[in-house]
């Protein structure tokens, strides 16, 4: 995990510096500014050492969580991500809370339903979730429930701690919009996961005991199908933050991928740089978390 | 003569029968009765293929049937809802919606195929290295893949963008934006399949004429493992589809005035979404019709060509 992490920070830092010219440049380009300032600007940024010295700094502050300052705003980097970072948790949290509460008892109904008109239904929602954007989603509900209900989403954040159902009835529809993708793929592992495991000699003799078909299916059977159901869980939380990136844009609300969105429109190269390299960092450790979870759901898989 | 007996002289019998089929066929008709086979036992997969020619025909004769121009303002038919003479309606600066979405099959099939098409063949390349030269090599390379899988899909693609710059002329740079997240993805299943491919006897019997590393690996090899290489080319088509609508509607990719489904929908899409529906929904669907028509397509082409590779 560490490996990658410092992998990760490696490709971020090259990355940042294809930027035709550098950042200096960049920013300043069109402007009619004098080469004295262009210089001092990059002696504050430390873009007049070598690359070498440039990443050892970098990683020397990324060591004390010192991601820099923004060009934009001119604060701190750390507390713009801070602000911002309960907002999208929030989203994320209840995404998947509705994407796995969905997923699971629909997955398993279409394995146990297999090839009836209910599976069928499960299985075109499921395969919509895959093509349609999870911003095309997101105005669509907004759509839905301004013809429907008169209702359109407030333009103006309300924090949880201060008026929780205002709150939640905010964070619904992009939880919706970014949880339905997620929801989709995971039926869908469900499903199959699920057939594979009804086939086992074990659920056969569960059923051969005379247990009850509700007992068999979700005390023999989904629970040895949930393996590949949790890995597919946490690869798709990949595509989680994407969802993230797009529908906070859509609901205008101010999360941390709204921010990665903006700092790019403003060439904020310091936030852009601490953002993505923020994003990646959560999916690595999510991953590394799923496979920590992984020993704890089945005794045989062991890591050296 | 016994019922076992009987079933293997039927099952030689059916092997004589399509080798000899198999010999007298050629190129063309094996092409000819693949897909009929295909479009027979998968209709899923032929609607997936349908919906596919559809959006490439729009793409490529976009000029010949779009009604009008798709950059021309018209400001006498501002935001008009859809009728005989606007069949989608037109958007705040009177264009007509219909021409925009027909004309958006062009830029989505241009990026969507251009980086799928570089980006699998980058990953092909070092997939097929790293299998074939292996040691240092191929762990450098695995590692590198690794780090860049950590990062999610639109995350990177959003960083390359940033680096690259946007902009009207700049459409090369959202194409390699979404190029890089997707050379991992395919070096990795190139790699796993090629693995098996190098052992192969007939590979040590290239080697053994006295053919070089590049000939084996792109003569002996490559072909062998063309079939997984297809067939993400067409899953992440419509990856790339999606990535590039994204994008666009975050003001990172395609600029206006180039008609693309993403862009539609980024800013009278939502701006006027009370007053003109149709401005959001039209390029919606044109975008969910092509994901869908390649991930049907795509997964059809997967159990078809190659039944154990799964990609996730």
């Amino acid at each position: 995990m560490i490996p990658t992490l410092v992998g990760v920070a490696i490709i971020t830092f090259v990355v940042m510096r294809l930027v035709p010219g550098d950042i200096v440049a960049l920013r300043y380009a069109g402007a009619n500014v004098s080469q004295d300032i262009i210089d001092k600007e990059r002696a504050i940024l430390g873009l007049d050492k070598p690359m070498w010295a440039q990443f050892g700094d970098w990683m020397n502050q990324l060591a004390h969580f010192d991601f820099g300052q923004s060009l934009w705003t001119g604060h701190a980097v750390i507390d713009e991500v801070w602000t911002r970072l309960p907002l999208s948790l929030e989203l994320a949290v209840i995404a998947t809370a509705f994407a796995v509460s969905f997923a699971m008892p629909l997955g398993v109904i279409a394995a146990v339903k297999q090839d009836s008109w209910v599976d069928y239904g499960i299985r075109v929602f499921s395969v919509g979730g895959l093509a349609m954007p999870s911003f095309w989603i997101g105005i669509m509900l907004v759509l839905g429930t301004i013809t429907f209900f008169g209702w359109a989403p407030p333009l103006v954040f309300t924090p949880f701690t201060e008026d929780p159902v205002a709150n939640l009835s905010q964070m619904i529809l992009p939880a919706v919009s970014v949880g339905y993708r997620y929801s989709a793929v995971s039926m869908r592992m469900t499903r199959s996961s699920v057939l594979e495991v009804l086939r086992e000699d074990y659920v056969r003799t569960a059923r051969a005991k005379g247990l009850r078909e509700s007992l068999v299916v979700m005390r023999h059977a989904l629970r040895n199908a949930l393996l590949p159901v949790i890995t597919v869980v946490s690869l798709e939380f990949a595509f989680l933050i994407g969802g993230l990136v797009v529908t906070e844009q859509v609901f205008n609300l101010n999360g941390i991928g709204k921010l990665l969105v903006d700092a790019v429109a403003h060439r904020d190269y310091p936030l852009i740089q601490a953002l993505v390299l923020l994003l990646s960092a959560v999916f690595v450790l999510v991953n590394f978390a799923v496979d920590m979870i992984y020993m704890v759901l089945d005794p045989r898989i062991r890591y050296s | 003569m016994t019922t076992t007996e009987r079933g293997a002289l039927i099952d030689h019998d059916a092997e004589t029968l399509a080798r000899e089929r198999y010999f007298q066929s050629t190129p063309r008709r094996r092409f000819v009765r693949f897909w009929a086979d295909f479009i027979r036992r998968r209709p899923l997969g032929a609607f997936g293929l349908l919906l596919v020619l559809i959006m490439i025909t729009a793409a490529f004769l976009a000029d010949r049937i779009a009604p009008y121009d798709p950059t021309a303002l018209s400001f006498k038919d501002l935001l008009q809802a859809p009728s005989s003479a606007h069949l989608f309606g037109t958007d705040n600066f009177g264009r007509d919606v219909f021409s925009r979405v027909l004309y958006g099959a062009r830029t989505a099939l241009l990026v969507g195929f251009s980086a799928s098409v570089v980006g699998c063949t980058l990953g092909l390349v070092l997939g097929i290295v790293g299998a074939y030269v292996g040691g240092k090599v191929d762990q450098l390379i695995q590692r590198l893949m690794d780090v860049l899988l950590s990062f999610p899909l639109i995350v990177i693609a959003i960083a390359v963008v940033a680096a690259l710059g946007t902009g009207e002329d700049k459409l090369g740079n959202v194409i390699a934006a979404i190029t890089v997240p997707i050379i991992p993805r395919v070096a990795r299943v190139v790699r796993s399949s090629a693995l098996s491919v190098v052992q192969m006897p007939y590979i040590e019997a290239t080697r053994a004429v006295g053919s070089g590393a590049v000939r084996i690996m792109f003569r002996h090899v490559a072909p062998n493992v063309f079939a997984p290489y297809l067939i993400m080319m067409t899953a992440f088509l419509g990856q790339a589809i999606l990535l590039e609508a994204s994008l666009s509607f975050l003001g990172l990719g395609v600029f206006e005035p180039t008609p693309s489904w993403g862009l539609m929908l980024r800013g009278a899409g939502m701006q006027f979404l009370e007053r003109a529906p149709w401005l959001a929904i039209a390029p919606g669907i044109a975008i969910s019709l092509a994901v869908f028509g390649f991930n049907l397509f795509g997964d059809s082409l997967r159990d078809a060509l190659d039944p154990r590779l799964r990609t996730a």
